[in-house]
Parts: C-alpha cells; structure tokens; sequence
C-alpha cells in the first residue's frame, strides 16, 4: 500500500512540474535564427575582436541581420567569407586587407643602448625604468612584448631584436598595438606601401646621434612627393589619408637615412628569413 | 631615542640608513651652469605653456612658463640668460620632454627678478593660493604636484590640519633635514601661510628618530602662540608617503579611493612649506631646490642648493666626479628613485636626491618562485597581498588584479624589498597598472564614442 502511493504521489508530482515547464516554454520561447550557430561554425572562432565586434558569434549575428558583410572578418580570408556568403545567400563585401606595420627600424645594428637593463624580459617592465635602456627614446626595445602578444603567431623576432610581422598571419587584431609601450604598431591597409618607419620627434643630428635611421625632419620626402601627400607633423612625416591614392616611391629616393620606405610586401625583407629560420 | 618615539603607522620596512654621508654637510649652492633645461613638464597634470621663444632674454625669476590648465604648475627662469631652443629633450622620467633650453648670461650678476609678493597677513586665503600658484610651487618631496590644487579643498570640504613631511624615510636623503636645521624661518613663516590659506586650526610637524636634534631645533624656534606640534616617529619606510604619515600623526586611515582632505588633512612637504615661506620673505619663486647628491659612487657627497633645469653632469662635476665602479644613478632615493640612463638629463623641481650606486650596491639577483612566506603581505603600508598580486600579475590576469585593490598600491617597494626569493613585485605591479590605465582609458573612450 505505501510503495503505491509514493509511486502515485510522484506520478502526480511529475506531471505537475511537467505541465509548468511546458506552460513555461511556451510563454518564454525566445526563437533564435538557427542560421547564427551555423555561421558561427564556419567562422574562425579565434574571437579576436578583430572585426570590430566581442567575438565570432556577435560577428555572425550582426551578418545575419545585415550590418556587416562576411568579408569583414579578417582571419577567416576569402575561403571562410565566401563560404559563408554562399550559405547566407549575400555579397561577401570587399575587406581591405589591413596588417600591423612596425614604426621602427632601429635594430641592435642601428641603434645603441644607452643602459643595462636588469630586471624581467618584457619592454613594458623595462619601460616603467627610465622609460628603458635605449638611446632613442621612441624605439623599439626588442624585449617581445608584441611576439608573446600575438594570438595567431604573426610576429617573430629577428636576430637584431626588431620582431618581424608575418603578413599572411597577420589578421590586424590590434593586439600587438596595444602591448607595444612605445607605441609603434600601427594598422594599415596592406596596399599602403609609403611608411615611415621611424617615430622619433628629433631632429637632424639629434635623431641621427641616436639611431642611423632616424627620420632627422629634413622634410625632403615632403617636397619630393606628389603635392599634399606628405606634410611635417613634430618633426615626422605624415600621410594625407585622402590622398593615398597619390603616394608614390618618389618620396623615398632622396631620404638621407631610410627612414621612409616602399614597401613590397613584408616589412625588413632582409630580416624575415632569419626570423623564419629561428 | 626610539624609546620616545610616537606610535606610527603599521607594517612597513626597516631599511638601512646610509644618511651619515651627507648628514653633517651644511647646503651649499652650486654654481650655475653654462646651459640650463626647463623641462615644461616637471609636476603631474598639465604641461606648462612656454611664454618665451628662440633668442629672448630672460631674467633670473621671470616668469618663462604658464600653468597650462587648472592642474599645472608655472615655470620661471633658473637663471638670467638668452633662450636657446624650445624642444624636445632629455627628462628624467626617461621620455623626450618639451623643455626650454636658456644658455646663461656670462656677463649677468644674475640679480633676482622678484615676484611682487604682499604680506600674507594681509590677504586672504584665496589670495595666498594665487600667490602660491604665481610661485609656480609644486610637492618637493618627489611627486610634484601642484601646491595650489592641494590648498584648494573641493567643494564642501575643508581641512583642520596641515601636516608637514619631514620624515624623509628614503635612506640616504637629507634634503629635508638640512631644510628643517638650516632654513628654519623660512618653514615657520611657510606653516604660517599655509594655515592661513587652508584656515587650519592645527599644523603637525611629523618626522623621524634619526633627525631628533633637527625637530628640537625646530621646537626651540616655534613662536609660542603658533599651534604646532612636531611629532618624532620610529624611523620606518614608508613614513613619508602621504597616507601613512596621517595614519602616524593622527592615528586614522585614509580609505581606499579616498584623499587626504576627506579627513580634514592636508599634507606638505617640508621643502614645499620652506619654499613658500622663502617666498614670502624674499619674493623669490621656485627656481631652485636642495638635492642631496650621495651615494658610494660620487667622490663628494653633499647636500647642494641646485638651481632647477641644472644638468646632472654639471652636478657630478661639481662633487668631484663619479667613481669609476658607479653603476646607477638614481633621482630621488634608493627605494622609489628613477633609474637615468642620460647625463644630460636636468635636475627638477621634484628632485629630492640624487643616488649613485656602485657595482657592491646594485646585484643582479636570480629570481626564484615564491615560497609562500608573506612577509611581504607583513610588509605593505596599505595592507594588500602582494605574494598573490605578484602571482597574478605572473599569469598576465591584470583584471583580475583589480579585485585585490591593486590600484591602492603606491609603488613604495617594501614587498619588493623583503621578498627572499628576489621577486620584482613592484616592477610587475608598475607593468600591470600602466597596462590597466590604458585599457581603462581605451574603455572610456569607446563609451564616449557610443
């Protein structure tokens, strides 16, 4: 007799709370476009942040409702952005391919140092002594802050301490420019070729005295380049984004250091293959 | 003596004293050298305006520099002199600094420009702050803010004590007790001053065991009818920090993410005080400062009246030249001092000392893991865990780091100081909090973009 009314009283019970979660469902179904777990899937799943958006899954809605195009996602490439263009029915959106450039080419050989250092390997901690143990102040320290940085493994150093991007791993997430504490990343679209790779506010010798490429402000890459594309800014060359379309080698044949460069491609040629090596 | 000492705060550390190699050496002043660097930036907050160009000539006390915004600091000429450039140049924070380079008049007595100053006793309180400000002063004890913001309580507060630091807890420093012995009137005409621009009721004199004959001194020269009390604590680091001075003076703890003056309290620094007070009996801004230059690797430690914008070269050459195993130089002491890298690099308005460290004094030490023994948790004045702080600053997890108050730390490096398994707590603690301003600001920015 006891077994049977626990049996039963249990029974009820279940269909009690039964009945409230399937009253429940109903009034409290939220529907969700199953497209978004599926678009979810076909992108990178790094959440970067790369794209703008707290991660992959943000990105996949805000596709879906139309306010990004799948090309947008920097990691994916055109395989994932295609695929998920076809799937979506939609454009895939031109991306412009952008990449983080180093504004600094001041290596071991060009460079000096002013100080021993002591203390942990990061250019932050070395930073926070005396602003670090270079002598130009507004250099790359080569302590790899950047290197440990990156998530998709794009940067290297090189044997001279500059850390080399890889520009087929680079997705342009920032990341890098946010580690960097003399801030020397900048990301730019990877079709820039005109960069000047140097960001020290010293002028002639002083710069000079410092680092054998600096940019020593003579203003010549200004005069030579295309009316307007360059002009002075703390004693560094600056480009008119509005006329990027106009920039041409011509600004970089009569700088005295090299400071500003035509890039064909990757950054430091000379140093990439024994970044690969290492 | 330590016997009579006054109660004072709790934790901190005992480091070596190493203040006899200057203790007994009166101030003198050096000799100006042939070019001067004012930095612009030389206190927290804004950068002054320069108000001089290429190729002017200034008197020794004009005006050279305007405060550039509320919290900023004016800027006078160390000396008389032609300017030289306006630029970039060498700063002891190790940045490039906007600085204004005056090459001295060879010819010139270097006679003082004074400012026009009236008797404080007859002004009123927002008077005495416009002359302090007029003064370009800024806290001489290291961080050099502004001396104007301080006598400025905001809005619904006021203050009831002035506390003046002389506990110069940093071994090796003795600027601040050559002050109290030898610029006496001018720390008292200072207190005077100060109390009248704050409308304190009371003024605290708080220093250390190892200057007992400087606070007799000074007890021995307090007018009767002044309402100061010179207080002689345990000689301790970090009795000079701001908060943990109150805590001695008047047994109170500033909270977390509060100031001083929410306790009715403001605090000056001695020189500050004497500096104003100077001021007001000569009518002389704040070109210059005691620097105490010492150290095993300078051949002549001294305490020197050091005009600001001086090189620190000129500086060594007057101390008879460093020894040849001198491997750092530090600006300011040798627990929170900042490693230089340049000899070019001027003396500031902030420039309590000057430390040379010799190949015995600076080891390279290898780091090993942390065995748990918490002395430095025993250690740190504002009461936070540094062996976990230092773990999570380890792992990289910065934000996690907030949840253990690590913005209350102050850098003093007592932790640092005790750790037995040489573990670089403070330098960790400085990455983190950078990195953690910065995300902070990069965080406002993206809500102010919204």
């Amino acid at each position: 007799m006891g077994s049977v009314s626990a049996i039963l009283f249990l029974a009820g019970l279940c269909a009690v709370l039964a009945a409230i979660l399937a009253a429940a469902h109903k009034a409290f179904y939220v529907w969700e476009d199953p497209r978004i777990e599926v678009v979810t899937d076909m992108l990178p799943g790094a959440n970067c942040g790369a794209c703008g958006l707290p991660g992959c899954r943000a990105f996949a809605e805000r596709v879906i409702e139309g306010d990004f195009q799948p090309g947008q996602c920097p990691v994916g490439g055109a395989d994932t952005a295609g695929e998920v263009a076809s799937y979506l029915g939609i454009e895939v959106g031109s991306l412009e391919r952008r990449v983080a450039r180093l504004l600094c080419a001041g290596g071991s050989d060009e460079s000096h140092h002013a100080a021993a250092y002591q203390g942990f390997s990061s250019c932050r901690a070395a930073a926070t002594i005396g602003g670090g143990f270079k002598g130009c102040t507004y250099g790359c320290l080569g302590l790899a802050d950047c290197e440990v940085a990156c998530t998709f493994d794009a940067i290297h150093m090189a044997e001279n301490g500059l850390p080399v991007v890889d520009l087929e791993a680079c997705t342009a997430c920032g990341d890098c420019v946010d580690a960097c504490p003399k801030d020397l990343f900048e990301i730019m679209p990877v079709r820039r070729r005109l960069v000047v790779q140097c960001r020290s506010l010293l002028e002639g010798d002083a710069a000079l005295d410092e680092c054998r490429v600096a940019c020593t402000a003579c203003a010549r890459c200004v005069a030579d380049a295309p009316e307007g594309l360059l002009h002075m800014e703390s004693g560094i060359p600056v480009m008119d984004p509005e006329k990027e379309h106009l920039e041409s080698r011509l600004a970089t044949l009569r700088c005295p250091t090299g400071a500003i460069v035509w890039l064909e491609g990757q950054q430091f040629p000379e140093l990439t293959e024994v970044a690969d090596a290492v | 003596m330590s016997g009579s000492a006054a109660r004072t705060f709790k934790h901190g550390v005992h480091p070596g004293d190493f203040k006899e190699l200057t203790r007994e050496l009166p101030v003198e002043r050096v000799p100006l050298p042939a070019v001067l660097t004012v930095p612009l930036s030389q206190h927290l907050g804004a950068p002054s305006v320069p108000l001089v160009k290429v190729g002017d000539y200034v008197r020794r006390g004009q005006l050279i520099g305007k405060a550039g915004g509320y919290v900023s600091a004016n800027l006078h000429a160390p000396c008389s002199g032609t300017v030289r450039s306006v630029g970039p140049a060498h700063h002891p924070s190790g940045k490039m600094v906007e600085s204004v380079v005056i090459e001295r008049d060879a010819a010139s007595a270097q006679v003082l420009l004074p400012m026009d100053v009236q008797d404080w006793r007859g002004q009123t309180a927002e008077e005495i702050v416009g002359t302090v400000a007029e003064g370009g002063f800024v806290g001489l004890g290291g961080a050099a803010f502004p001396t104007h913001v301080k006598l400025t309580p905001p809005e619904g507060k006021h203050a009831r004590f002035l506390i003046v630091n002389a506990a110069e807890c940093e071994p090796y420093l003795n600027s601040d007790y050559r002050i109290l012995l030898e610029q006496t009137e001018a720390v008292i005409e200072g207190i005077q001053v100060l109390m009248k621009a704050l409308g304190a009721e009371k003024a605290f004199v708080g220093t250390e065991d190892n200057k007992t004959d400087a606070a007799e001194h000074l007890r021995g020269a307090l007018p009767p009818d002044l309402n100061v009390e010179v207080l002689v604590f345990e000689t301790k680091y970090p009795q000079g920090a701001e908060k943990m001075l109150i805590d001695a003076v008047l047994h109170r703890e500033v909270p977390s993410g509060r100031l001083p003056i929410d306790l009715h309290v403001v605090v000056n620094n001695v020189g500050t005080v004497a500096g104003v007070g100077q001021m007001y009996l000569t009518g002389q801004p704040l070109i210059e400062r005691v620097v105490t230059v010492t150290g095993p690797g300078i051949r002549q430690p001294r305490n020197l009246l050091v005009p600001v914008g001086t090189p620190l070269e000129h500086v060594i050459d007057h101390c008879g030249g460093m020894t040849e195993d001198t491997r750092q130089i530090l600006f300011g002491g040798p627990m929170m001092g900042q490693a230089q890298r340049f000899l070019d690099v001027p003396v500031m308005k902030g420039t309590s000392g000057i430390l040379f460290l010799t190949d015995r004094e600076v080891v390279e030490r290898t780091e090993y893991a942390c065995i748990k023994c918490l002395r430095c948790v025993d250690a740190c004045p504002v009461f936070l865990n540094p062996s976990r702080l230092g773990a999570l600053a380890k792992a990289r997890l910065y934000e996690d780091m907030l949840d253990h108050h690590i913005m209350d730390c102050m850098e003093c490096a007592s932790c640092s100081f005790v750790c037995p398994s040489n573990i670089p707590l403070v330098q960790r603690f400085r990455v983190a909090k950078g990195l953690l301003k910065e995300q902070a600001a990069r965080d406002r920015e993206r809500e102010g973009a919204k």
